[in-house]
């Protein structure tokens, strides 16, 4: 009897095809690979270190570890988070030279100023992105997110912009799933209360 | 349900996976505080603009470098690895 498999299986079944046809030694079935998925890791490596040549760098070096390492993949995993973590802890790396320190880390107790605690309780406009041009909105979006320390934003960009689960999101950076629940639930918050000064109703104007 | 108790769901809210009776909880409390009503809809406009914005794209032409450097270097590898004629 035939069995239908869901997108998600699917992806799943075609990555252990093709990284059982890297390990039998075809370098085309690693350019899949990473035609695959070269663009989250990069995206991924941006949110983490904000730094374009650096996320490039990380593209490189995750693709060549996982090379070296795929004999290690028991396929326990998505071979998507496995991937992920990798690049996480190349990121981290790089971050932790850039900045010379030692506790650029997951772990590490995040203080910031604002609390999770919203100030900002005005609605904001109806579709409020289209009252910038592309570049004025790109530089609100990266400006907010680049103040975030970089354990928060990691998580936002995981699990809301690249959509895994909170279990995968977990995972991936070595965190619980509380853990990746109370980053989330401040990143957002954090966020929102950034970008409310942008796209909220001007006082005195009626939202429609 | 109070706002502080409303904020600490906030995120299960947004989880497809989250319990019925949790959200129904979470919208009885909305329908009578607007301040948890205007947090809601705006988080998930925040979530939703970030989605959505190509905000970290990687240019095709920089893609095609970092692939074919990436494929040399594992062609050397596998070179070296496999034994000697």
């Amino acid at each position: 009897m035939a069995t239908t498999l869901t997108p998600d299986e699917n992806a799943l079944h075609s990555d252990l095809l093709l990284i059982e046809k890297v390990k039998a030694g075809d370098l085309s079935a690693f350019e899949q690979l990473m035609r695959q998925y070269d663009r989250q890791i990069f995206r991924i490596a941006l949110h983490i270190t904000q730094n374009r040549e650096d996320a490039e760098d990380i593209v490189q070096d995750t693709f060549l570890k996982v090379f070296q390492k795929l004999d290690q993949f028991q396929g326990n995993s998505k071979f998507y988070t496995w991937l992920v973590r990798i690049a996480v802890n190349e990121s981290l790396m790089r971050l932790r030279k850039r900045r010379s320190q030692k506790t650029v880390s997951m772990d590490e107790e995040i203080q910031t100023e604002e609390g999770p605690i919203p100030r900002d309780f005005a609605d904001w406009m109806p579709n409020p992105e289209q009252n910038y041009n592309q570049s004025e909105l790109a530089d609100i979006l990266r400006r907010a997110i680049q103040g975030l320390p970089p354990g928060f934003r990691t998580v936002f960009a995981l699990r809301d912009i690249d959509g895994l689960s909170t279990e995968e999101t977990a995972q991936a950076l070595g965190l619980s799933v509380p853990a990746v629940k109370s980053r989330l639930l401040r990143a957002r918050l954090q966020l929102r209360e950034r970008l409310s000064r942008y796209f909220r109703v001007p006082t005195g104007v009626q939202p429609q | 349900m109070n706002c502080t108790e409303f904020l600490a769901n906030l995120t299960d809210y947004f989880d497809t996976k989250t319990a019925a009776a949790l959200r129904s909880e979470l919208e009885r409390h909305m329908a009578g505080c607007s301040h948890c009503h205007v947090t809601l809809n705006t988080t998930r406009q925040t979530i939703e603009i970030y989605r959505n914005d190509e905000l970290y794209e990687l240019p095709e032409s920089i893609r095609t470098q970092l692939q074919q450097a990436v494929l040399a270097k594992c062609a050397a590898m596998k070179k070296k690895k496999e034994p000697c004629a």
